[in-house]
């Protein structure tokens, strides 16, 4: 292996290439060129770092220091004062307090340990921090009775919002005896405010595959899929580099470490419909259909993709196993609160001062994700609420602030952590009009299989309307809260289930922003 | 003239919605036509009801001819709260055009969208593949020029 002098790890994202990275990145190279630098330098590309509204950003290691809102005219000075007379561009030097906050963000990652770190478009990278060790400590040394049994005991729930335990849902499938299994990944991440899942498969696609291996092992499937949505470019591109990458490496393929098992993972690419995201829905998209839902049971488990049985995971679900394997259920079960173990990504918008994301253990409180990983509040303003879970999710008053964020504690406030988006709102914002905004795009969501939701959202529809132009009585909010109840209670799916919680929260917290509109 | 596509899949329903999408990228007016329809179901044998079934269902398909640009600003709560309404109205008054309509040139068609995943950068929208984040009104209007002047 060559060594260097120093690491340049430029962020590649969605956002930085829209600020030009690439261009950067060239004159960079240039400019190491051009000085003789090039064999001492060496400059990597790498994920977003997970945090917003820098641009084009770059960290130096080892003294890792962040330059940041890089622009073209910049590199020379870089170049000129830091690599050839080590002297630090201070001008340019990522403001102290996201610093401080990345730094902080950084201790508690599972998910997103190599996430801004690694260069995601190359495995060897990867294995260099220890990836596809659990791949191979499964394939040499487990049984896959004893990789389910692993992951039960380490308690990790599903991250796509339910929070149905992994191992348990994988001991479904494992037992059947079927010619053909398959484990499905949903990346088919539509919960507004929700883009977690993206900044993992931007990040450290190698950990996902790896998750992925691990879980079909477990339940003896040979064929994988990751469903992803058909916005995300990047992330099917680092994908697809990843999975010919481990294929090349024999990570993947047949016979994989002389084990006798065979695995093959395809992505399979959506088309926008926030349904698709239900696991049933999924599977009807895979198969080339109308993405509506199916029939509960029999289940994925049992008879899923093709009708065979299938295992369907969230992302950020898979992305955990790699190092509960690795590490170990006991290691797992000392993050996080009883009965909710491991880490949380976070997606937090809106008011906030530092809108990114953040990685922490499960039973952090609200108050300390919005304040310390988000930053604050902006421009002094005053916190009036938190829509915690997207769309789907609930609004929060100031007094709930101390919340622990894991699926049982918010369930006491009848709050769900949903997918752990994290939408801030300052004094200024009107309920009303978030709420409108909610229930529209449930209205244009719907897939119009089931009559309690494709018929209760227009309805609801209507009253917020009214209620929103002034019109509304003080009856129309009950009688939201009715229809929507009685659609979470006889919808088919989830889709329909979910305006009720919103809606629920948002009139009794902020009932005054309602009764204002209807003086 | 659909050859190309189709050499590329087996003919299984399964590979509808990729066929949908490559037919849909490939198409200048950027949109599915009953023509393509009916040589996809004869390629892969199932019933036009079937493929129209599907192209309505997802909103990344269009049935009708659209413009060289499709423009889809994301409506959903997180973009709205910073302000997605206003660069909406910005948007169809500098093109002269209504949510859904093509503007007369062809050169561009207004769509809204669910949520694109970019929260951080709100409020968002994407022209064909490139994602653009932190609107304001006058980076809007620059991007708009941009993309003409690149014409």
């Amino acid at each position: 292996m060559k060594f260097y002098r120093s690491h340049v790890l430029i962020a590649i994202d969605d956002n930085s290439l829209k600020a030009g990275v690439k261009k950067i990145e060239s004159l960079l190279r240039a400019k190491l060129d051009k000085n003789n630098l090039s064999e001492e330098i060496n400059v990597l590309e790498t994920g977003g770092l997970g945090y917003f509204g820098t641009g084009v950003s770059m960290t130096v290691y080892p003294e890792q220091i962040t330059y940041a809102n890089l622009k073209e005219e910049d590199i020379n000075d870089i170049v000129e004062e830091h690599f050839l007379k080590g002297r630090v561009v201070s001008r340019l030097v990522l403001n102290s307090t996201i610093t401080k906050k990345y730094n902080f963000n950084y201790k508690n990652r599972v998910v997103l340990e190599n996430s801004g770190i690694i260069d995601p478009e190359n495995i060897e990278e990867y294995i260099g921090v220890g990836g596809y060790e659990a791949w191979e400590k499964v394939l040499t040394q487990m049984k896959p009775s004893e990789v389910v049994d692993e992951v039960k005991a380490s308690g990790l729930r599903g991250r796509g919002g339910a929070g149905f335990p992994a191992g348990v849902k994988w001991s479904f499938t494992a037992p059947i005896e079927a010619k053909q299994k398959y484990v499905v990944v949903n990346a088919d991440e539509g919960e507004p405010g929700t883009f977690k899942d993206r900044l993992i498969m931007e990040g450290d696609p190698h950990k996902l595959l790896e998750g992925i291996m691990i879980a079909a092992y477990a339940v003896g499937a040979t064929k994988s899929y990751i469903y992803i949505r058909g916005e995300y470019k990047l992330c099917i591109h680092r994908l697809e580099v990843a999975i010919k990458q481990a294929n090349e490496y024999g990570i993947l393929g047949k016979n994989i470490f002389s084990s006798g098992f065979d695995h093959e993972i395809e992505i399979k690419i959506g088309a926008g419909a926030y349904v698709c995201g239900e696991e049933t829905a999924l599977i009807e998209s895979m198969e080339g259909n109308r993405g509506t839902p199916r029939y509960k049971p029999p289940f994925p488990g049992v008879e899923g993709a093709w009708h065979k049985p299938t295992v369907v995971n969230n992302v950020e679900t898979i992305a955990n196993v790699p190092a509960i394997i690795k590490n170990g259920a006991d290691w797992y079960n000392t993050i996080g609160v009883e009965g909710c173990r491991g880490t949380k990504v976070y997606t937090m918008m809106g008011d906030l001062k530092l809108p990114g994301l953040c990685e922490t253990e499960m039973g952090t409180s609200l108050r300390t994700i919005i304040d310390e990983y988000g930053g604050g509040m902006k421009d002094g303003k005053q916190f009036k609420a938190a829509l915690v879970g997207g769309a789907a999710g609930v609004f929060l008053p100031n007094e709930m602030l101390d919340v622990k964020m894991d699926f049982n504690s918010l369930k006491e406030y009848s709050a769900v952590l949903g997918s752990g988006a994290i939408l801030v709102m300052n004094e200024d914002v009107d309920i009303v009009d978030i709420l409108w905004s909610i229930i529209r795009f449930f209205r244009h969501e719907s897939c119009g299989k089931c009559n309690p939701c494709s018929n209760g959202n227009p309805v609801l529809y209507k009253l917020i309307d009214k209620i929103r132009k002034g019109k509304g009585k003080e009856a129309d909010l009950d009688m939201m809260i009715k229809v929507s109840e009685v659609m979470n209670k006889t919808s088919f799916c989830a889709l329909g289930q979910s305006p009720y919680m919103p809606i629920k929260s948002a009139i009794d917290n902020f009932r005054d922003d309602f009764l204002k509109r209807m003086k | 003239m659909y050859e190309k596509i189709f050499e590329k899949y087996s003919p299984d329903k399964e590979n509808l919605i990729y066929i949908l999408h490559d037919i849909q990228d490939s198409d200048p007016q950027n949109y599915v036509s009953e023509d393509a329809v009916q040589k996809v179901s004869e390629f892969l044998r199932i019933p036009i009801s079937h493929i129209y079934g599907v192209l309505t269902f997802y909103t990344m398909y269009s049935t009708k001819p659209r413009g060289k640009n499709v423009i889809r600003l994301c409506e959903s709560p997180p973009c709205f709260l910073k302000g997605s309404e206003k660069i909406l109205m910005q948007l169809c008054e500098i093109l002269n055009v209504k949510v859904g309509e093509t503007t007369e040139d062809g050169f561009f068609t207004v769509e809204l969208c669910a949520c694109l995943g970019i929260c951080g950068n709100a409020p968002a929208m994407m022209i064909n593949e490139d994602v653009y984040g932190d609107l304001t009104d006058e980076k809007l209007i620059k991007i708009i020029n941009d993309i003409k002047r690149r014409a």
